[in-house]
């Protein structure tokens, strides 16, 4: 029985590799150097959400179904967040990074790997709340159009908003929370004025060159889904794209330790993973 | 067929459960150990500085990517899933399952994925179904699994739930659990014959 039940996961290992092979060939977008275990479990429960029987089933639709196609993009690129995630790194952020950015003119701020939104509204309300936000512009980043789609909303489930609440007094936010959102049945749209100054728009860190310079870039959660290589590589293309002395912004279990560029940067003090260019 | 790895999953009482468990492994055991308990999302942020009075190895939550470590003991972070690949640790912040993040199946399956039949499963106390998958697959691909007893469990509804499912390879009383690994770990790994074995075979020609 063991040796039929790793058989069967060597077929299956051998058909995701195929899949990733095969959207890379047909569309573009490049899955081969993602982390194996989770975008292992994620093809596998795209595949049981589009009923398909075997990944090869899948790979079938994906390559000829294109409504499938962008299912699949959304489902990998969709993570379950949080506003204020580690409001500590928020909280950071404010007490050590905004004295920074209002030194400068403007500011250029890249999230990368924006998801549907939460990180991107957050930024945005603390932006405001410290009188920097008519100087900042945001892009905001992602390889799937149907996420962007969902992020530009600014819509999130009225559920959710008491965690988000807790969350952004925790990361010393100065009003109420309730001030930037309004309800609707079930979700809550967040105010036109946070959106402003917010450009969301296609990139994908896999395949995509440098598109700007910024004073700010946060990739929170985003090299995760990468494999080793992936991130090196991603890492210098970040580090080209940050000004000398901008700030760099990682998950709070991600680290820069044994990436390309990690005696570049100086670790911003705190427990957070906010760093600073400095060679 | 050596052991390579231990994975241990807990929800409701496993910090009791763990306690116990990780202060009577030896420091000098020599598999990693890698732990996922339900845990909130911000508020127990001390929760391995914790365990780590209880435990004779060094413990400490992975980072992404990290390399797992014999005679090293690693505790799931919060609000992350931690994953298995290689020989190292990955993390995600896929939705959770069963409402758990960390969750147990999601360490349990990419164990089972990367260990096969070198991976030994432990299950202790907790209350929700989050883990059954998991010890299914651990199974499945010839690995060892072990749950605690329900009678001793805070919380039996977890380990009830595996043996109903899938017919662990021992069901054992939580202060057995620790003394058990380091007995099965220290057969498999030094590739002497079991005690059964030898028993079996004074019976044959002693007798």
């Amino acid at each position: 029985m063991t040796t039929a039940a790793a058989l069967a996961n060597n077929i299956q290992d051998i058909e995701i590799d195929l899949l990733l092979e095969g959207v890379y060939r047909a569309h573009g977008f490049d899955f081969r150097e993602y982390s194996r275990a989770s975008i292992k479990r994620r093809v596998l429960e795209l595949m049981r959400a589009e009923r398909a029987e075997t990944v090869s089933a899948f790979q079938h639709k994906l390559l000829h179904n294109a409504a499938s196609l962008e299912r699949f993009l959304l489902g990998v690129s969709v993570h379950a967040t949080s506003m204020f995630r580690d409001p500590s790194f928020y909280l950071t952020f404010r007490r050590r990074v905004v004295p920074l950015l209002r030194t400068y003119p403007t500011v250029q701020i890249w999230v990368a790997g924006c998801s549907t939104g939460e990180e991107v509204y957050s930024l945005a309300i603390l932006l405001q709340e410290e009188n920097l936000y008519q100087k900042c512009r945001v892009y905001a980043t992602d390889i799937s159009q149907a996420v962007l789609r969902k992020a530009r909303e600014g819509i999130f489930p009225l559920a959710s908003m008491r965690e988000y609440t807790a969350n952004y007094h925790r990361a010393g936010g100065l009003h109420e929370f309730s001030d930037y959102y309004t309800a609707q049945y079930d979700s809550v749209i967040f105010s036109p004025g946070l959106r402003s100054n917010l450009v969301f728009s296609e990139h994908n860190l896999a395949t995509d060159g440098s598109f700007n310079e910024f004073q700010v870039i946060l990739c929170r959660n985003v090299m995760i889904y990468f494999n080793k290589e992936l991130q090196a590589r991603v890492h210098n293309l970040l580090y080209d794209s940050l000004s000398m002395f901008g700030v760099f912004g990682l998950g709070n279990k991600e680290s820069l330790k044994f990436t390309p560029r990690a005696q570049q940067y100086e670790h911003l003090d705190g427990g957070d993973k906010l760093y600073r260019k400095v060679a | 067929m050596s052991f390579d790895i231990v994975v241990i999953g807990t929800s409701t009482g496993g910090l009791k459960a763990l306690q116990i468990v990780l202060s009577s492994l030896p420091p000098d055991f020599p598999l990693p150990a890698v732990i996922v308990q339900h845990r909130g999302k911000i508020s127990d942020d001390g929760l391995c500085e914790f365990l780590a009075e209880f435990c004779n190895m060094p413990i400490s939550e992975p980072e992404d990517k990290e390399p797992i470590l014999p005679g090293h003991a690693y505790l799931a972070p919060r609000d992350y899933h931690l994953l298995i690949q290689n020989g190292s640790f990955a993390l995600s912040i896929d939705a959770p399952e069963a409402f758990a993040r960390p969750s147990i199946n999601a360490l349990f399956e990419t164990a089972a994925d990367a260990f096969a039949e070198r991976a030994i499963a432990v299950i202790l106390t907790g209350a929700n179904r989050d883990g059954v998958r998991g010890v299914s697959a651990i199974k499945a691909r010839g690995g060892l699994t072990i749950v605690e007893d329900p009678a001793t469990a805070a919380c039996g509804e977890l380990p009830a739930a595996v043996i109903e499912r899938m017919n662990p390879d021992w069901i054992v009383p939580l202060h057995e659990i620790a003394p058990l690994l380091v007995k099965l770990i220290a057969v498999h790994n030094a590739g002497a014959p079991s005690p059964r074995s030898t028993t079996e075979s004074a019976v044959q020609y002693g007798s």
